[in-house]
Formats: C-alpha cells, sequence, structure tokens
C-alpha cells in the first residue's frame, strides 16, 4: 500500500447470514482523485462504504483509508474522514453556526480555529446574511453546500459523499460539483454516489458495482470504450440489468 | 366531444401559501385526455404542494383546478374513485406482504385483488415472484413497482404519480418508465413529476417548474429548442482549469459541466457558428489546452431550464 492511495481495498467482503453484500472487492484510489462509486439499489455500495469509513468490520479481506487499517485503526479513520449524505448530515433545529460550531466541537478544534474557518465558510458560500438562521429554513440548495463545507471543516483527507446531489436543480447540482472539483484541487480525495449518471461523468474514475462486485472500474471514457457505449448511463444499464438484484436471497442491509 | 371529456386536467390561476413561503405562485395550465405530462423541477419546487392539490388533499387558496370535469374542493367525492395517486414518500404499509398491501387497497376501493388482475398485469407479474415479502423487504425499484400497482388496482381513470422515480437507480428507472408507456396506450392520462432532466423525454409535454412557477410548457423538443443561444460542448483532459479559464474569457455567455463535456454559451447571438468555434479553439490553445475539443452541441431540455432559472449564477440569487 503506497502512500499516494487514499483508499486501499483488497478482496474485501462482507457477508450477512448467508447473504454476502460486498464480495471480494478491489480497488485503490489515489490522494486527490474525485472518484465516483456506482451501482444499482441494493448492489452493495452502502455495505462497502460502511466498511471504509470504519462503522462495520468486513468478514473478510483488507482495506485501509488514509492510511489506516479498517480492522484495528477505525477510529483513527473517523478523524482523518469526513461524510455527507442526501438523508442526513445537518441537524435542522440548530442555526448554521450552531451546526458549524458542534461539528467543529466534535473533532476537538479549538474554538478559534472554528470561529476562523467559521467566517471562511459563510464567506465563500454567500452564506454570511444566514448565519443564524435555521437549517431548516435554508433552501435545499444552500444546506447540501453547506453539508458539504462542513464535511470537510477538519480538513479530512478522504471525504464520502452519499448521494450528494438528490432532488437538487440543475444549477446548484453544478455549484455542489465545483466545491467537489476545488476540494480535490486542495489535495482531498472524494469518494462520490449518486444516481445521477451524468455526473458520473464529472469523476476522474467510476466503479459499477453488481451484486457484491465491482463489474467494472475506470475512467468515464475507458468504460464507455470498452462496451462500445454512448453513455455511463448505457455502460450502467447494461451491467445492471444483466444481474436482476431482486433475485437474491432476502435480507438487505 | 364537450371540452369537459377532452380535457382531464384543467387548471387556472391556482395559489398556495404556507405561512410567508409560497408554494404555488398561481400557475395555469390544461392537459388533454391520455397524455403523460411532466412535472420537471428540483425539490421545493411546488411539485408535491400541485398534486396534492389536483388529488384533492389540499385546498388551494386562490384559483381552480378540474380533475375530469370535477371541480376539486367542491365536487372531491366524485373524483377520489378515479384517480390514482401516488404520493412521493413511500406510503404502504411496511409490515405488510406486496399481496396483503394490494388486497388492503383493493379493498377500500371496493373491488378485490382478483377482480382487477387484468388491469394490473403488466405490473403485477414483475412483484408476483415476491407477493409474500414484506414491503419493507423491497428495494427501492420493487417499492416504488408496489406503489404504482396499488394506485393502479382500481381501475383510475387519471394517474397522479409525485416523484414515483427519485433515489431509485438508473436501471429501475428505465423500467419504471416502460410501464408508464404500456398504461398510457390503454388511453391513460399520467401527470408525474420528476427531478431527473433526462426523463422529461419521456414524456408527451412537460411543464418546468421552480420556486412555485412554470418556466415553460411544451413538447420536450420544444423546450430544448427554445434554447436561444449558440451552445458548444468543449473536452479537455482538465476540466475544472478549463471551467475557470472560460469564465474568464469576455464571450462567455454561460459555461457549466455537462456529463463529459462543458456545455458553453456564447453572447454572440448573431455570429456563424464556424467562427464561433474558431475563436473558441484560438482562445484555448493560447491558454495552453492543446487537448480541447470543441464542438457545436444541441441544447437539451437541462440546458433550457439553466438558462430559463438565469443562468448558472441563477440559483444564487434565487
Amino acid at each position: 500500500m503506497t502512500a499516494t492511495n487514499a483508499i486501499v481495498a483488497r478482496d474485501l467482503t462482507r457477508t450477512f447470514g448467508r447473504f454476502t453484500a460486498v464480495d471480494h472487492i478491489t480497488f485503490e484510489i489515489a490522494a486527490g482523485e474525485v472518484f465516483g462509486f456506482l451501482g444499482a439499489n441494493g448492489a452493495g455500495k452502502t455495505t462497502a462504504i460502511r466498511m471504509l469509513t470504519g462503522l462495520l468490520a468486513p468478514t473478510s479481506g483488507q482495506a485501509s483509508v488514509a492510511g489506516h487499517d479498517v480492522y484495528r485503526e477505525a477510529e483513527r479513520i473517523k478523524r482523518d474522514i469526513g461524510y455527507m449524505s442526501q438523508r442526513f448530515s445537518l441537524y435542522e433545529d440548530l442555526t448554521v453556526v450552531e451546526n458549524i460550531r458542534l461539528y467543529g466541537g466534535i473533532y476537538d478544534l479549538t474554538d478559534r480555529d472554528i470561529a476562523e474557518r467559521t467566517a471562511l465558510m459563510l464567506e465563500r458560500l454567500g452564506l454570511g446574511h444566514a448565519a443564524d438562521q435555521f437549517v431548516r429554513a435554508i433552501p435545499l440548495g444552500w444546506r447540501q453546500k453547506l453539508a458539504f463545507s462542513v464535511a470537510l471543516l477538519h480538513e479530512p483527507k478522504v471525504v464520502f459523499l452519499d448521494e450528494p446531489t438528490s432532488g437538487v436543480d440543475p444549477i446548484t447540482r453544478r455549484q455542489f460539483w465545483e466545491l467537489i472539483y476545488e476540494a480535490a484541487a486542495r489535495g482531498t480525495t472524494v469518494l462520490v454516489t449518486t444516481h445521477y449518471l451524468d455526473e458520473a461523468e464529472y469523476c476522474d474514475r467510476i466503479s459499477i458495482m453488481v451484486d457484491g462486485r465491482i463489474a467494472a472500474i475506470g475512467t468515464p471514457a475507458e468504460l464507455k470504450h470498452t462496451f462500445g457505449a454512448a453513455s455511463i448511463d448505457d455502460v450502467f444499464v447494461r451491467l445492471a440489468r444483466a444481474h436482476p438484484p431482486e433475485g437474491k436471497s432476502e435480507a438487505r442491509p | 366531444m364537450t371540452a369537459d371529456t377532452e380535457t382531464a386536467v384543467a387548471v387556472e390561476d391556482v395559489a398556495k401559501r404556507f405561512g410567508s413561503t409560497i408554494a404555488v405562485g398561481g400557475v395555469s395550465f390544461a392537459v388533454p385526455r391520455s397524455e403523460l405530462f411532466g412535472f420537471i423541477g428540483p425539490d421545493g419546487a411546488g411539485k408535491t404542494t400541485l398534486f396534492r392539490i389536483l388529488a384533492t388533499l389540499l385546498v388551494p387558496d386562490r384559483g381552480r383546478a378540474r380533475v375530469l370535469g370535477h371541480d376539486v374542493v367542491t365536487d372531491l367525492w366524485a373524483l377520489r374513485s378515479r384517480i390514482g395517486y401516488m404520493p412521493g414518500r413511500f406510503s404502504l404499509y411496511p409490515d405488510l406482504s406486496v399481496d396483503e398491501n394490494l388486497r388492503f387497497f383493493a379493498s377500500v376501493f371496493g373491488t378485490t385483488l382478483d377482480r382487477e388482475y387484468r388491469q394490473i398485469a403488466p405490473i403485477y407479474r414483475q412483484l408476483e415472484p415476491f407477493k409474500t415479502r414484506r414491503a419493507s423487504a423491497l428495494s427501492g425499484g420493487m417499492k416504488q413497482k408496489l406503489a404504482l400497482c396499488c394506485a393502479l388496482v382500481h381501475r383510475p381513470d387519471i394517474l397522479l404519480l409525485d416523484e414515483p422515480t427519485t433515489g431509485v437507480d438508473a436501471v429501475s428507472r428505465r423500467e419504471f418508465w416502460d410501464l408508464l408507456g404500456t398504461f398510457k396506450k390503454s388511453g391513460m392520462t399520467i401527470l408525474v413529476s420528476t427531478p431527473y432532466m433526462d426523463e422529461a423525454n419521456r414524456c408527451d409535454r412537460i411543464a418546468l417548474i421552480q420556486g412555485g412557477r412554470l418556466l415553460a410548457i411544451d413538447t420536450p423538443r420544444a423546450v430544448a429548442d427554445s434554447f436561444d443561444r449558440p451552445l458548444f460542448a468543449i473536452r479537455s483532459s482538465d476540466r475544472y482549469r478549463l471551467l475557470k479559464a472560460l469564465r474568464g474569457w469576455p464571450h462567455t455567455h454561460a459555461v457549466y459541466p455537462f456529463g463529459e463535456s462543458l456545455h458553453y454559451a456564447d453572447r454572440r447571438t448573431d455570429a456563424p457558428t464556424d467562427r464561433l468555434r474558431d475563436d473558441l479553439r484560438d482562445f484555448l490553445t493560447a491558454r495552453g489546452f492543446t487537448d480541447a475539443v470543441v464542438e457545436p452541441a444541441s441544447p437539451t431540455v437541462e440546458d433550457s431550464f439553466i438558462a430559463r432559472m438565469g443562468g448558472p449564477d441563477g440559483a444564487r440569487a434565487a
């Protein structure tokens, strides 16, 4: 495992009873890379992300994130990563500034660091006027951009984004992606999931999971070339349709 | 035929606010029978409020809405049994099985699953292998299909589907739209909303909706073609630097990521395409983008939506 790889997985596997959710996946993500982690509902993405974020122990195989082993150093992984999902990211009953302070506290930032980074973040997002508003009162698009910035507050080496742009308008989606590019340009590694397959084209590389395995991995151009497809959407449908996930056994975590 | 029998939905100046938030701000439109009509817009655009008004679940502050000739406020009981409504949030019983959910919804409308089998067969066949599985244990795509099945089981004349494909993977989304095509052929009127711009092309006509207002109503092709600036697709290996470089060019009207390339709209609306393209190439070469590829692009519904929102900076002002 080299120092330039932010995420390394070797034969990473997780079973639940007789159901194999993640089945010997192997891949590497370089530092500063924007990596699209794609797959149909139930293909195993969420289980894989839970293992890489130190929340779920693998059944077998190896993985390291930001240089830390997922078995022995799960707590150190949590300090060095950021996480944001569409479903939950900020506390709606706290104000913008309270949310930032809460996350800063969780990651042991000093009061001075929190104050400085809050000011910088609000200025960069143009959100200064909304500093004392409840998060529930600000538009979804702003909330998602704020949630992303909060996930980066403690300057993590790797950030996991789980469907960050779901339901967001086409302009805000693109502004969000510019924030991703900015973070990657500063050296942050980004692993992102999305159901908007045009967004897959915005990634440096992508993988497509089918039935717990990585069925394809490469740059968007490489995958389109390999499958003779016009778009990632076509590649995805061809791979995923060959393996309808409903045919599998019961539990899906 | 009278207007009432040809028009499935007629909405005139309907508005609804919640406290100080204007959810729907005075919209008017009409949908003829047997049309597949799509509302395309992001979360918070007003889609759900509009659907709830049409489904007789919410009374508008002003304006008038008629569905199948019935007023949604004064004539709701005549209407309810003729509407199939699928709310945006999954609203079936998670502890009941696939079959139990279906039988329950059939019984509410005074019918049975066996009697309605033919109506729902195209979709029920896909669910049948899992009919004893609890609804909560289904994948996202299958949940949506079950919800559609429950909305269809009483043989409605019109379907109101609020974001049926949100959060569902691309394969399930395609299958869902294929099913809608099947039901449309049987003469049913379908109103459907979606935040996915690419799904607009599956509709006969669409309304772009944002901030409680309709930005456009037309066929997907006409909405796309209403984009009125020269548009180019530009590719380079260093997208982010390319984007920033183009932002600084005085002729740039708008530039934003679009699939594998950037979409670039030029300020000069009267110059020939070839000249604009050559200009762009020269500019990019001078900036060191030796691998840049510049090609004229056909505008899509999404380009049109972005332009109607006021360009890539529009959301900031909104």
